[in-house]
């Protein structure tokens, strides 16, 4: 793999009111690599993800996307930087009223134009390639279980082979083997598409599973990133604490 | 002294409590101003994505269906009763002054130019623009719609415009077929309860009836339509977090449309009849 920076972030804030979710924060993932960001809850992890989407316009920074600025574009540019992401919801974001396989080949269809017939082949080829039976593509959401949905998530996720791909906490909610069976899943799709990943999850099973680098996100800035590796031996005391779990230590959390 | 520092205590006391209440009046004005720019930006934004590609044609056959084809017992029910009440209650108002023969002419007016656009309005907006308005926040608090920009699709254009088109196509034509409906409902009854010759009952009908009766009504129709659709994409799209999110956002979509088509009725009245 090269060391092509895929994704560049410098100096992106962020504040809702007088809360500064992210501040002038500082983040890049190269070129073919998985990157999971770690934090706790209401750290700005997920803003930090919308901000790179433009989902979330940042206050002031820059956000650099294989070396073009992705920030105050207008529609046209952002819709061709939409199309180089994929995108794995918490909750998966399945559209209710579409079938399976319609949900999966959605953005085939709306945004790249495809054709019905081909998307739908695709989408069912994708379908398979989580696990799923070909079955499943006629059904509608409310009929699968959540595993079952994060799964179709990370199909309608690859549909389009884009060249990054973002996962916002893959395994929230799963029991976990059906964790486990979602990590290798992402791990077998990002490898077999050749992709960029940027997670962000609290499952340090999943951190270990999917991760090449990992970062943490305190306070709006990212304090500590390293390999994957690194992780059990960072010498930074928030990472120990935040990986190990303990309640004491310099995160303190405000109970009421 | 002490008294006298009391009374500028009091005084002090005074000129806050004014204070604060200029700070509330000016407060509550800029948040109504704020809140008529953002439904205005939509508004446009939301015409503007009505008639520029992508199109969805599937969205929009789909939308035809649920807000015309879906509301037409709904408003069928409303027009047919309204129309029967009508009569019978022209009919009791008239009789003391023997001008019974106007019912069918009062029957025709009030249906085509206020009481089916107005009630049809009403009962949409409470039909479909609670829907939209629950759908649309459902998808926003399931992260739906940013799933459709993740899939390179502007939601203006797939979850807006076709909801807008079909909403201010349909109410036209629901109110047709209301009018139709009503004045039905006042023939059933002028003739079958209140002892009018049938002929006479059309003949009036028809002889009372001008091309700007029916013209007025389905434009009224036309423009709360158009209301109702804003109103339940707009409360939607804007909706809080949570099922209280939701909830809101449908209640305040029926209650800001219903408002709005009582408002507008009043101003399309003025411009087509004064």
């Amino acid at each position: 793999m090269s060391d092509k920076i895929k994704i560049e972030l410098k100096a992106v804030t962020k504040a809702f009111g007088s809360n500064r979710v992210l501040d002038e924060l500082y983040l890049s993932v190269p070129e073919g690599k998985s990157l999971v960001v770690i934090g706790g809850s209401g750290t700005g992890k997920s803003v930090m993800i919308k901000c790179i989407l433009g989902l979330i316009p940042p206050d002031s920074g820059s956000i650099m996307i294989d070396g073009a600025e992705s920030t105050g574009q207008n529609h046209k540019i952002r819709a061709e930087f939409m199309k180089k992401f994929g995108m794995l919801f918490q909750g998966a974001a399945l559209f209710d009223s579409l079938k399976i396989w319609e949900n999966v080949a959605f953005g085939l269809i709306h945004g790249h134009g495809m054709c019905k017939k081909e998307a739908r082949e695709i989408a069912i080829e994708k379908i398979k390639a989580v696990g799923l039976k070909e079955q499943v593509a006629n059904l509608y959401p409310a009929e699968l279980s959540g595993g079952m949905q994060k799964r179709v998530g990370l199909a309608r996720a690859v549909a389009i082979s884009p060249d990054i791909i973002f996962f916002d906490e893959p395994t929230t909610g799963l029991d976990p083997i059906m964790a486990e069976v979602i990590n290798e899943l992402i791990v077998e799709q990002v490898k077999g598409l050749g992709a960029t990943a940027l997670s962000i999850t609290h499952d340090m099973g999943s951190v270990r599973k999917i991760a090449d680098y990992v970062a943490m996100i305190h306070g709006g800035k990212i304090i500590w990133k390293g390999a994957v590796g690194d992780l059990d031996h960072s010498g930074n005391e928030y990472v120990d604490q935040f990986i190990h779990g303990r309640s004491d230590g310099p995160i303190t959390r405000r109970l009421a | 002294m002490i008294q006298e520092a009391g009374n500028n205590i009091k005084t002090i006391n005074s000129i806050s409590l004014i204070l604060d209440l200029f700070a509330y009046i000016g407060g509550s004005i800029f948040a109504f101003l704020s809140a008529v720019g953002r439904l205005a930006n939509f508004t446009g934004r939301s015409v503007k994505h009505c008639f520029t590609p992508p199109f969805f044609p599937s969205q929009l056959l789909r939308q035809l269906i649920d807000i015309g084809y879906y509301s037409l017992p709904v408003v069928g029910m409303t027009t047919l009763f309204t129309g029967m009440v009508l009569a019978l209650q022209s009919y009791t108002g008239f009789s003391r002054f023997n001008a019974e023969g106007a019912v069918a002419g009062v029957v025709v007016l009030s249906i085509t130019r206020e009481l089916a656009p107005v009630l049809a309005g009403l009962m949409v907006s409470g039909r479909v623009g609670a829907a939209i308005a629950a759908e649309i926040a459902t998808m926003r608090v399931t992260e739906q719609i940013d799933a459709l920009r993740t899939l390179s699709v502007n939601p203006f254009k797939y979850l807006i415009a076709p909801r807008v088109i079909a909403a201010t196509l349909m109410l036209p034509i629901l109110v047709l077929i209301g009018d139709i409906i009503g004045i039905f409902g006042g023939y059933l009854v002028g003739v079958y309860s209140l002892g009018f010759s049938s002929a006479s009952f059309i003949s009036q009908t028809w002889d009372m009836l001008e091309y700007m009766d029916v013209v007025s009504g389905l434009m009224k129709a036309a423009v709360f339509g158009f209301i109702v659709a804003i109103m339940g994409c707009y409360h939607g799209f804007n909706s809080a977090r949570g099922a209280q999110g939701v909830g809101a956002a449908t209640t305040n979509a029926v209650v800001s449309s219903s408002i709005l088509i009582l408002i507008f009725n009043y101003l399309l009245t003025q411009i087509f009849f004064s």
